[in-house]
């Protein structure tokens, strides 16, 4: 996958995990914590959904990196470019 | 090999459920024991001579309305995974603290409750704000700023009295397991819960929550046992393994969640059971069930609900000397919600009336006895409430009642205590490892409260990260 393609997973993820938020505008350098109504449950929610998805095992001491998308994304890149999209 | 579950929870409650579905939603093997043939626990239903009735529920607290981002209702519906629609709450049309000489009516808007307290208590105008301040700043989590006590708390802010006992009267009706006095992080969790977000009903009442709690829990793949009741939980040391039901079967799991109580599940443990009783909360409900001939509307009783208190003193203690106490009690009519008019009107025309009442008295009458005393109870509390709302007695055409032995058969809780233990364990931690308490006993009342404490503690302890 390429970093575009994570992009659009991790889009598709929040989506479903808040249904009632646009996230056309979404700023991919600003913490998401600034732009959605997600708490601490929700961002569990995308650890859960990122295992559930893809098999991605991240340590709870990783968590921060999902503080932004661009963060979120050069995260994954290493451990998602040998994944074929769906 | 037997098989292992990844979670096994203990009571189809809606703690118990919410918990299901987030656990079986992530993939796991989870398994839902309930002792009783139906779900629900102490928020379910039942039908008597054709009618339809909820227990539990009066009204839901923590109302949000349809495409609300913020608000526990709408954090609960999204770490479901479930739409607005599964819940359809219709608002609350408005509700009263009645006390002999004073009257405050508040709505789903906080600034109704903000204007009548400035009518009536015109010198706690600010303080009631600074209150509000407070309230809004109020942590969640913190155990120990949780147990300061409400009462000293509030009389720091507000210099009226009469004010503090009114404030105080629905929210420990509504969610306060301690006798007297309130903890006041409850204080603050129930104010947000009924007067800054509010209350509504479903038009179905509870039976729509449930059925489509349980139809997702079962769409995500996880089993739900009916008729299953918890003998023991299996120990490892100090490690739950399973559980044992009371047909001897022996199930195996990895976690164990309960929703059974602190003192309830420490006794499924085997575990000094002597010392964990007085932990056991002491505060149970009677509840007349009034059908009447026509809307209640039309007889005066339109409010959604009327907390009433007929002294100057609100008093929230187990009856010192009778099988209840109706000073104090809740009037609740699930016609006076502003439902869709697409629904119509509710089939049936109900008041209900609420009183605190003593569990070992009710527990021990014999058979003759307790029948007689509902009747008389059902006449004691309709003379109380009457004089709060207008007299609707001469048209009531059906009539039903429960009492503490009535909720200690659904929830399993000890003394039939509504609320559950007066000390509660948020982090949802007991002596054993793998053994997790959910429901009433964790912390998070009401039904919303109830669906977040499974969902919270699911994601806390058992969804393996």
């Amino acid at each position: 996958m390429t970093a575009t393609d994570i992009r659009g997973e991790i889009l598709d993820i929040l989506s479903d995990i808040a249904p009632d938020e646009d996230l056309t505008g979404l700023v991919d350098d600003k913490p998401f914590r600034e732009q959605l109504e997600l708490d601490s449950m929700d961002f569990l929610d995308i650890v859960m959904e990122l295992r559930k998805r893809h098999r991605i095992q991240i340590p709870e001491a990783e968590y921060t990196h999902l503080a932004s998308m661009a963060s979120t994304v050069a995260y994954l890149e290493p451990r998602m470019k040998e994944m074929v999209k769906k | 090999m037997p098989l292992v579950y990844d979670t096994i929870i203990i009571g189809a409650g809606l703690s118990g459920l919410a918990a299901g579905i987030r656990l079986a939603y992530y993939e796991q093997r989870v398994c839902i024991l309930e002792r009783h043939y139906t779900i629900g626990g102490l928020n379910s239903f039942y039908r008597l001579r054709g009618r339809d009735y909820d227990v539990g529920l009066h009204a839901v607290t923590n109302y949000g309305s349809r495409g609300a981002k913020k608000g526990p209702l709408s954090r609960l519906l999204r770490q479901l995974r479930m739409s607005w629609d599964d819940f359809a709450l219709a608002p609350q049309v408005g509700s009263a603290i009645a006390f002999p000489s004073v009257r405050l009516d508040f709505d789903n808007d906080i600034r109704l409750l903000e204007t009548e307290v400035a009518r009536a208590f015109p010198a706690q105008k600010d303080n009631f704000q600074r209150l509000l301040g407070q309230i809004l700043d109020y942590d969640d989590l913190n155990q120990d700023v949780f147990e300061l006590s409400a009462r000293r708390t509030l009389a720091d802010i507000i210099s009226d009295p009469l004010l503090i006992e009114m404030l105080l009267c629905p929210l420990m009706w509504y969610g306060n397991a301690r006798e007297d006095d309130m903890d006041w992080g409850q204080f603050c969790i129930m104010f947000r819960a009924l007067y800054l977000e509010g209350m509504g009903r479903p038009h179905a009442g509870i039976r729509l929550i449930l059925k489509n709690l349980v139809r997702r829990f079962r769409a995500l793949g996880g089993e739900l046992k009916l008729r299953a009741g918890v003998q023991r939980i299996l120990l490892d040391g100090d490690r739950a393994v399973g559980v044992v039901l009371d047909n001897g079967q022996e199930l195996t799991a990895k976690h164990v969640l309960s929703s059974a109580g602190i003192v309830e599940t420490l006794r499924l443990c085997n575990a000094s059971p002597d010392a964990a009783l007085p932990l056991a909360g002491q505060l149970s409900f009677v509840e007349s069930l009034s059908v009447v001939d026509r809307p209640p509307k039309r007889l005066g009783c339109d409010r959604t609900i009327v907390f009433f208190n007929d002294s100057e003193k609100f008093h929230w203690h187990k009856p010192a000397d009778d099988l209840c106490d109706a000073r104090t009690g809740v009037i609740c009519s699930p016609n006076n919600f502003a439902y869709n008019p697409d629904d119509g009107e509710l089939a049936d025309n109900l008041i209900r009336i609420t009183a605190i009442a003593h569990f070992d008295r009710w527990r021990d009458l014999p058979e003759d006895a307790y029948r007689l005393e509902k009747l008389r109870w059902y006449d004691r509390l309709a003379t109380s409430a009457v004089r709060f709302v207008p007299d609707f007695r001469s048209r009531v055409i059906d009539t039903d009642m429960f009492t503490p032995t009535t909720i200690r058969r659904f929830t399993s809780h000890e003394n039939g205590a509504i609320y559950g233990a007066p000390r509660k364990q948020l982090d949802g931690t007991t002596r054993f490892q793998n053994l997790y308490l959910c429901g009433t006993d964790q912390g998070y009342l009401g039904i919303v409260g109830a669906l977040v404490s499974g969902v919270s503690m699911a994601n806390r302890h058992c969804l393996p990260v």
